[in-house]
């Protein structure tokens, strides 16, 4: 497709006429990208809700943030522009997860293509519409599309990719940029777990299950993925967790939430019925104690939870990406930590507990993209914490000065004087110059002193 | 019978062995034996005391290899994994240590750290240029930060490889690390397994191989390659320095073998005859009027590479601009200093990396024009330049793309632990040395402490505009804006 080829060859020809390396031009975008959020705020509302019903609040939380980037250079290491680089954003955060990277792209200094997401259709339109009004499009493109326009995408040498989304997108995009010899980033998922360990204090559990229900059910209706998947809690405490769940839940949505405006739908027919195939496993039907309604044509899935499905079905195997809750119980809270470490590392562990110890394990003995303890979602708030995964949760990490980093090349500086002359450096070689090198390879500064005076043989 | 039992012990290194090899160092891992700074400490100081014990069969096995002179092997392959050792044992527990990381107002109470972890089983596959250095320095950074390692060394250095099986063997700890020798057939079975990180040094053709392999696995991969490595010479600089610079970053390293080494020079048409002579000048004392008798080069690894660079160096057009050297010994594998001028843009030798004693120089009018020959090539390991001009510097650190820069030497950067040392674009991913050795087999994990204090209510739903008003007011908006949006009702 000569679009995608001409679109590359410009960015190229921008990138190397040097004018996104200037100070200026970097901040000149990122300004213009926060005007393009301020001044479309409520476009940017009404395509959220358009496509994943996504109330302003949430849309606020979630993709509001811009952060401003700056960028360090020190004598022996200076940041450099990678060049053109790809950037897929995925469906459900799909603002902030297109601008985000973005941001990062343009402050290290590089020219950009950005592929939206095709299942979030009106949020695709409006980056297609407004961000060439506002940033410089010889050097900043939206290239919208499906999976065809992100295969021709994928087939041209760029100089970083940066993919969010799915394991199986993640191995596509790796496989393809391994050709070029393309660095990527890969920000995927995996099953999020929740540890809820018995907490002494009724406000603590109060708050715990208020955390919960908001990581889970908050973050686009459960489609996120760093949102809880599901959670280990000891069985004695299960009936009492349920009957809180149930009551915080009609608390936060009202007695029919599809109704309530405040929870996300499901993305597309396609999901839906995954998620409702899940479901009809029977002995996954079996284990609902709340919820399992699902409203076809709204797309909607009412808030579910169940109580130890099989652990060989697939809505425990496979990441759920939805608005159901699997509680699997525990006869001791220690066994999460087994439990977890038997299944690919998640993008994130969240755990609800006050003993250090018990903290300290989980840390060690555990592996994920990020550990938080006593809330949810909150690390994505943290412009110093590094945001990625680790094994199947992906690899390479962004927010902050990490997206600066991202798309960036530490380039390695070294200046030396024409004095000092080191003859030993130079061959023929001999005893002397041998011993020399050994010497200053230890920095024994006596010895080498001794040597030159003759003193050391 | 003796026969039939060797063939026995060699069996075939096959999917199957790679798979149950990968499954013990796996249990190893998950065992935590790795983990703990005791059993780090006490593997990098078997490192550093096999490396010490054995030099004299390092050298041997390296001079049986490759003909590389003593002198090179204890600078370049010896005293650096000696080095990479020390510094990894005086740093460790600095390393290990957890990274405090500021939180901001939106998520207090709150506080955060950054803890390196280690990613599990890692493989490494090593080179055989500098066998001895490129195989142990990525495994002291593996071991440092806590993984179970596979090496697999190269098989074109098969003494350098046979001696590195045999002491680790004896000096580490084998129930964690291990090393498989062998070829394509053993390190394609390698590459068929799920490894936490791949680590690689080679070429770009075999990089990709690489890549593609740990795709499938979602495995993040270091690719330290090569590419054409430019020296641009500057008039008003010392030639007689800057000639013995570039010699022994050329020649001086394994014969130009090397992916740092200087590959091609740039400079000027007024300048060029100069230079020439002053590196002939050179070259005549360091290495005498007979340099395929000279002890202090190593030879050319195999036939292969042999015929390769004498291919480069007879080719039409370019065996005429040969201006010092061409001599050849194809008994010894051996291939005098040659240096060609104004060699055509477009023939073999300026289209490969060259990693042989062959340097080309480039003649242009204006030394600024060298930085669009640079820069029209795939981006390099390394590039350097000899100048006095501080514009001129400016100019080739801001607009020359490279893994690393050296101004006024050259290849002296890659013993520099505070420097990272890896590629960009074809010359690779990913960078090592010192602490970015660590960071390389770590995973930084990011970790959050919230007390169940300060919960916000407009975080919950059902959402209002009030909520709205004061998210808004919290995220991006002043002292103020947050105050109104609190008293105001909604």
């Amino acid at each position: 497709m000569s679009g995608v080829e001409e679109s590359l060859a410009e960015l190229r020809q921008a990138f190397k006429s040097g004018q996104t390396r200037s100070v200026s031009w970097r901040k000149s975008q990122l300004r213009a990208i926060i005007d393009l959020v301020q001044d479309n705020e409520e476009n940017i509302f009404r395509a959220l809700y358009q496509d994943l019903g996504k109330h302003p609040v949430e849309c606020y939380r979630d993709e509001g943030r811009l952060p401003l980037l700056f960028f360090p250079t020190s004598g022996e290491v200076m940041p450099e522009p990678l060049g053109v680089v790809l950037i897929f954003a995925s469906w459900n955060f799909p603002l902030t997860l297109a601008l985000d990277p973005l941001i990062g792209a343009i402050s290290a200094g590089n020219t950009a293509v950005l592929k939206p997401s095709e299942l979030t259709p009106a949020c695709s339109s409006f980056l297609a519409d407004t961000i060439p009004r506002y940033l410089d499009c010889r050097t900043i493109k939206v290239i919208s599309g499906g999976a065809d326009v992100g295969g021709r995408l994928l087939q041209q040498k760029w100089d970083k990719i940066f993919f969010t989304g799915s394991p199986r997108g993640g191995r596509i995009v790796m496989s393809a940029a391994a050709k070029h010899l393309t660095p990527v980033t890969l920000e995927l998922g995996g099953k999020c777990p929740a540890i809820l360990d018995t907490l002494s204090s009724p406000s603590d559990i109060t708050i715990a299950v208020k955390r919960i229900v908001g990581g889970k059910w908050g973050p686009c209706g459960g489609q996120a993925c760093i949102g809880i998947d599901y959670l280990l809690v000891e069985r004695k405490f299960a009936s009492t967790l349920i009957d809180l769940l149930k009551l915080t839940i009609k608390k936060f949505y009202g007695e029919e939430p599809q109704n309530s405006k405040n929870m996300c739908k499901i993305i597309n027919k396609a999901h839906f019925e995954r998620l409702r195939n899940l479901l009809e496993d029977p002995a996954v039907a079996a284990s609902i104690v709340h919820g399992g309604s699902l409203h076809e044509k709204e797309l909607f899935i009412e808030p579910s939870i169940l109580l130890d499905p099989p652990l060989d079905a697939e809505i425990m195997t496979e990441e759920i990406f939805g608005p159901v809750l699997p509680i699997i119980t525990l006869s001791n809270i220690q066994e999460s930590i087994e439990f977890i470490n038997s299944r690919p590392k998640p993008l994130a562990i969240y755990a609800f507990t006050k003993k250090d110890s018990f903290k300290r394990q989980i840390v060690s003995e555990t592996s994920s993209g990020s550990v938080t303890f006593n809330d949810t979602m909150v690390q994505f708030l943290c412009d110093d914490l590094p945001f990625g995964g680790v094994g199947q949760s992906g690899f390479g990490r962004f927010h902050g000065k990490y997206s600066f980093d991202a798309f960036s090349h530490e380039k390695a500086v070294m200046t030396r004087g024409f004095f000092p002359e080191i003859e030993p450096r130079y061959p023929p070689w001999n005893g002397f110059k041998l011993r020399f090198i050994r010497l200053a390879y230890d920095f024994d500064y006596l010895g080498l002193l001794l040597l030159m005076l003759g003193l050391k043989r | 019978m003796a026969g039939a039992a060797q063939e026995e012990d060699k069996k075939l290194f096959d999917s199957g062995a790679a798979s149950t090899l990968v499954g013990e160092l796996r249990d190893a891992f998950a065992s935590g034996a790795t983990r703990g700074y005791r059993w780090r400490e006490s593997q990098l100081r078997g490192l550093l005391k096999m490396t010490d014990d054995h030099e004299q069969d390092i050298v041997a096995a390296l001079r049986s290899d490759l003909g590389k002179p003593e002198p090179e092997s204890v600078l370049y392959e010896v005293a650096m994994v000696r080095n990479a050792c020390k510094l990894a044992l005086k740093e460790l527990q600095h390393w290990m240590m957890p990274e405090k990381v500021k939180t901001s107002l939106t998520t207090f109470p709150s506080s955060a750290e950054i803890v390196s972890e280690p990613l599990g089983v890692v493989l490494i596959i090593s080179a055989w240029n500098y066998p001895y250095l490129l195989s142990l320095d990525p495994v002291v950074g593996a071991i440092a930060a806590g993984n179970a390692v596979v090496l697999k060394p190269s098989e074109l250095a098969p003494a350098t490889s046979a001696l590195i099986a045999k002491l680790v063997g004896e000096y580490m700890d084998s129930s964690s690390i291990r090393v498989v020798e062998g070829a394509v057939a053993e390190a394609t079975a390698l590459l068929e397994q799920k490894w936490d990180k791949i680590f690689y040094t080679g070429n770009g053709r075999v990089g990709r191989i690489v890549m593609a392999a740990a795709a499938k696995h979602l495995t993040p991969v270091v690719l330290e390659l090569g590419g054409k490595s430019p020296v641009v010479v500057d008039s008003g600089v010392n030639l007689q320095i800057a000639s013995r610079r570039i010699i022994v970053g050329k020649w001086g390293c394994n014969n130009g073998q090397a992916c740092v080494s200087p590959d091609y020079i740039i400079t000027t048409r007024d300048l060029a005859p100069k230079l020439v002579d002053a590196l002939k000048n050179e070259l005549e004392m360091f290495y005498g009027k007979n340099p395929l008798e000279s002890k202090d080069l190593s030879r050319i690894v195999n036939s292969n590479h042999f015929n390769r660079l004498t291919k480069l160096m007879d080719e039409d057009k370019v065996s005429d601009k040969v201006v010092y050297g061409g001599e050849r010994d194809p008994t010894k594998l051996q291939i005098a200093p040659t240096i060609l001028l104004d060699v055509p843009r477009n023939c073999l030798i300026m289209n490969e990396e060259i990693f042989g004693p062959l340097l080309p120089i480039l003649t242009v009018d204006k030394v600024e024009e060298s930085f669009d020959i640079i820069n029209s090539g795939g981006k390099p390991l390394a590039a350097y330049i000899f100048t006095n001009d501080k514009k001129l510097k400016e100019h080739f650190v801001k607009n020359v793309s490279a893994g690393g820069l050296v101004v006024n030497d050259t290849t002296v950067h890659v013993a520099v632990h505070t420097l990272p040392f890896g590629g960009v674009g074809q010359s690779g991913m990913g960078a090592y040395h010192g602490k970015f050795s660590f960071d390389a087999f770590s995973h930084k994990k990011a970790v959050v402490y919230r007390s169940f204090m300060g919960d916000a209510a407009m975080r919950y739903p059902p959402y209002t505009n009030g909520k709205l008003r004061l998210m808004k007011a919290l995220l991006g908006g002043s002292i103020l804006d947050i105050l109104r949006a609190i008293f105001r009702r909604s």
